[in-house]
């Protein structure tokens, strides 16, 4: 077996601090990039963009967001959906009020502002905890939605009320509206969950994550070390939102291309995202991947299987749907706090000892 | 040793030799209470610059509550805190940390969550200053400064000889060592002044020996100045400078620990002479 720590010694603290200390974990790590940048986009097709790797890709990043609020930081958010709705809305504003600005600006600009909204939405944090946090953050989803329901400046007064994204081109190749191509959806995705991820990482294994997770794992401990924790709970809040504000600009840009905000950006979002979180690990970027993979996956495969070879009827197969992610909830909640990442990291260790147990 | 005067700034030269410096810390006429139970009752006492000083009494006397007033957690209705001869202002905790005050809990107050490494890492926080965009690319500032503190963290690490436990997170670490640990957290900062609540807490004797001799070690290799809480008075004698005593949140005793314990009070609160 090749996958050893044996004869890999650090010569160096940057080198043992490194994300991939194990070889082989780095050599996968390249051989992904390169099939993901260089192979994928050109082998990629309508169904399997729409159906699973573009939605998987955007939720990445909105779980990551949360994951750095709720895995790394400990504060508890069910406002997810109203904060995708905040990018979501941001990017529409920006793309129709300057039309000669790239797309890719307007998403960041997005990101930012939904930032801010979910740094005043965060404030609570510093008085309340665990379940009260949640509630409030719950009373922000509600507002959110009901906010941009009811103002028509936010969908510039259309008739249906709905929002929809306008054409709009990156290097002259389309990445929204009617004519897009499916590689140039995925493409434009693939380079902001990259982004985030890597963003992500650096900031949760610094000192800003460590405060973060100091104020986590024991509150008053963190202060006498000198956390500020107005200052941590904040730029948790910040940075989280600025990744679920992306991720809803992208979800409404490229992926949904119009967006009614109860339907899309509603309660069960929030619940999505959490359960991404939940299932794949908390405190973990990998989880964040595997999470959403799983919950994206998971009806996919399931209508596969339910209605396509055993004939059930759909909404029968929906509701046993539910069913699973519900007592799988369940069960990582008991079982494995830290889900699939830990299941994952439990068995490279087993593979790192095989066939020596100790 | 010399005489001491109260409130002195002048140091003196402990029976072991050790020259001590002036007034580092000076708690002036202090009253805490709680609603109507009295935890600190008008107690005033100094901590000279490099001297080990004890706080001891029996249980509920209010040791605890003397250091978390010490460092930001409590705010007394009464009485100054002196710090480095200036007046010290209603601080929170964190503004206290960046003065130069660690501490350790009575209750292990460790980050579970984390390795052994990323606790004491987390101990130097109040040293890095990079800012967050340089953290998010991780150039620049936030990739030196990871290194050099880490450079740091090690020495710490060989200091208190946990290296076989460095990457352990700590949940899974013995009482002894989830100690020993947080008192790196604790260092990690170099702190003027450390403050220790009952570093020994439910150690075995070796293990209890371990942490004397890390103890006297930080004294006198940092020249740390160090505030502790401990019960057990075999160690308070060998190892501290001078003593504070309290009882039901009075000050019955203060001075080297012969003095203290050769007083009648004392005695009696330690003999449990009865109160009520
Ligand atoms: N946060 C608080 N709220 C109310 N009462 C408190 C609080 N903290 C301490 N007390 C009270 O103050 C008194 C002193 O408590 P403290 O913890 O300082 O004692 P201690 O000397 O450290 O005792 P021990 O040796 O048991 O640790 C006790 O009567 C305690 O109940
Ligand atoms: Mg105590």
């Amino acid at each position: 077996m090749l996958y050893r720590e044996a004869g890999d010694f650090k010569t160096s603290y940057a080198k043992d601090n490194q994300t991939f200390p194990i070889k082989f974990d780095r050599v996968a790590y390249y051989i992904l990039l390169v099939v993901a940048f260089g192979v994928v986009p050109f082998i990629i097709n309508d169904y399997w963009a729409n159906a699973v790797i573009v939605p998987f890709l955007i939720y990445a990043i909105a779980t990551i967001g949360l994951n750095i609020l709720i895995g790394y930081c400990g504060q508890l958010s069910l406002g997810t959906g109203g904060f995708m709705a905040v990018g979501a809305f941001a990017s529409y504003k920006l793309m129709t009020a300057f039309p000669e600005v790239s797309i890719i600006i307007h998403i960041l600009l997005a990101g930012g502002i939904t930032a801010l909204v979910g740094m005043a939405f965060g404030l609570p944090s510093l008085r309340i905890k665990g379940f009260y946090l949640a509630v409030a953050t719950l009373a922000a989803q509600f507002f959110l939605v009901w906010l941009f329901n009811r103002v028509p400046w936010f969908y510039n007064n259309s008739a249906s009320g709905q929002i929809s994204a306008p054409e709009r081109s990156v290097f002259g190749i389309n990445v929204t509206g009617p004519h897009v191509d499916a590689w140039a959806q995925y493409m434009i995705c693939l380079v902001f969950v990259f982004a985030s991820a890597w963003l992500a990482r650096n900031l949760t294994r610094g000192t800003m994550g460590r405060s973060w997770m100091a104020i986590r794992d024991m509150d008053i401990a963190a202060e006498i070390i000198g956390v500020n924790p107005l200052k941590a709970k904040l730029t948790a809040f910040g940075v989280s939102s600025f990744f679920i504000g992306i991720a809803g600009a992208l979800l409404f840009t490229v992926y949904l291309g119009a967006a009614e905000v109860g339907e899309a950006f509603g309660i069960s979002k929030s619940f999505l995202v959490l359960f991404m979180v939940i299932i794949g690990g908390l405190g973990s970027i990998f989880g964040s991947f595997a999470g959403a993979a799983f919950m994206v996956l998971l009806p996919v495969l399931l209508k596969n299987i339910l209605v396509g070879a055993l004939n059930w009827p759909t909404d029968l197969a929906a509701h046993f749907q539910l069913l699973i992610v519900g007592a799988l909830i369940i069960a990582f909640l008991i079982l494995e706090p830290h889900g699939l990442a830990q299941l994952w990291r439990v068995a490279k260790e087993k593979l790192r000892l095989w066939p020596f147990p100790h | 040793m010399n005489t001491m005067t109260e409130n002195s700034t002048v140091g003196y030269v402990t029976d072991d030799g050790r020259q001590i410096g002036g007034t580092i810390m000076e708690m002036k006429n202090i009253t805490l209470r709680f609603g109507g139970v009295v935890a600190i009752e008008n107690i005033s006492f100094d901590i000279h610059e490099g001297e080990i000083r004890a706080i001891i009494g029996p249980n509920g006397a209010g040791k605890s509550s003397m250091l978390n007033v010490i460092s930001g957690f409590y705010h007394p209705q009464e009485g100054e805190v002196w710090f480095n001869g200036q007046k010290r202002p209603s601080m929170k905790p964190f503004e206290v940390a960046a003065l130069g005050i660690a501490r350790t809990f009575q209750n292990i107050a460790l980050f579970k969550g984390m390795s052994t490494l990323d606790n004491i890492m987390t101990g130097r926080l109040t040293k890095m200053k990079a800012g967050m965009l340089s953290q998010a690319i991780w150039w620049g500032k936030a990739a030196r400064e990871e290194e050099e503190h880490r450079q740091k963290v090690e020495e710490i690490i060989d200091f208190l000889e946990i290296q076989a436990i460095r990457k352990t997170p700590v949940g899974r670490l013995p009482y002894g060592l989830q100690k020993r640990v947080e008192l790196g957290r604790a260092l990690a900062a170099e702190p003027k002044l450390l403050l220790l609540d009952e570093p020994m807490a439910g150690m075995n004797v070796e293990e209890k020996e371990d942490m004397s001799r890390f103890i006297l070690d930080v004294n006198d290799e940092f020249g740390t100045t160090i505030a502790l809480i401990e019960h057990d008075m075999g160690v308070v004698m060998d190892i501290s400078d001078r003593v504070v005593v309290m009882d039901y949140g009075k000050k019955i005793g203060d001075g080297t620990p012969a003095e203290v314990l050769a007083n009648k009070e004392v005695i009696d609160a330690y003999l449990g002479v009865s109160h009520d």
